[in-house]
């Protein structure tokens, strides 16, 4: 039962991740790919180690998978808004579409 | 069911190779490449399970730290700054 809980929780964490990969593979712009799979990358594989924490339950594995958990969660944002905040200070342009650029208004004020 | 979940893991990993052979500039490869080191961990957490042993996830939260620091040093260097500010 456990074991099967696990692996369902494993499954769609694995969608997300497909998901994921095919947006940094697909989608026109850096931006826009960092915004489609960093995010669904991350919660993928937060839900991949959810998984391990139930199939092993109250133990030295358990434990580990948590703590591997909360460092992804703290950690993916935070490098997400440095690679950003990097390449759009190295020059990348935007698409040519898109339609709004907050951070070119900030710095011009 | 968990060599089905590995095997759709690499298809995965194999996407992000090819971004990373492929972007246009290095903030495209950085990108990849720190996905590719996220997914890294979930496979480590897959092994654990598969093999029963506990050193994949300790070499899973080592790899965790490391490509932080290793993502943070490269973005540094993209956007021209020293080590030190």
């Amino acid at each position: 039962m456990r074991e099967t809980i696990g692996y369902f929780f494993m499954l769609i964490g694995i969608i997300f991740d497909a998901v994921g990969c095919i947006g940094l593979v697909r989608l026109p712009d850096l931006y826009n790919r960092l915004q489609a799979s960093l995010k669904c990358v991350a919660m993928g594989t937060t839900l991949i180690l959810f998984g391990t924490m139930i199939i092993a339950g109250v133990s030295a594995v358990g434990a580990k998978a948590f703590l591997c958990l909360v460092f992804i969660l703290i950690i993916s944002p935070t490098t997400e808004h440095a690679l950003a905040r990097a390449s759009y200070i190295a020059g990348v342009k935007l698409w040519e579409k898109s339609v709004v650029d907050r951070l070119k208004e900030d710095r011009q004020k | 069911m968990i060599d089905f979940l590995m095997l759709m893991l690499v298809c995965c990993a194999f996407l992000c190779l090819f971004r990373i052979a492929r972007g246009p500039t290095a903030s495209d490869r950085a990108v990849a490449i720190d996905v590719l080191g996220i997914m890294i961990v979930a496979f480590g957490a897959l092994m654990s399970v598969k093999t029963g042993k506990e050193f994949y996830l300790t070499t899973a939260i080592v790899w965790t730290l490391l490509n932080f620091i290793g993502v943070l040093a490269l973005s540094k260097y993209l956007e021209n700054r020293g080590f030190d500010d």
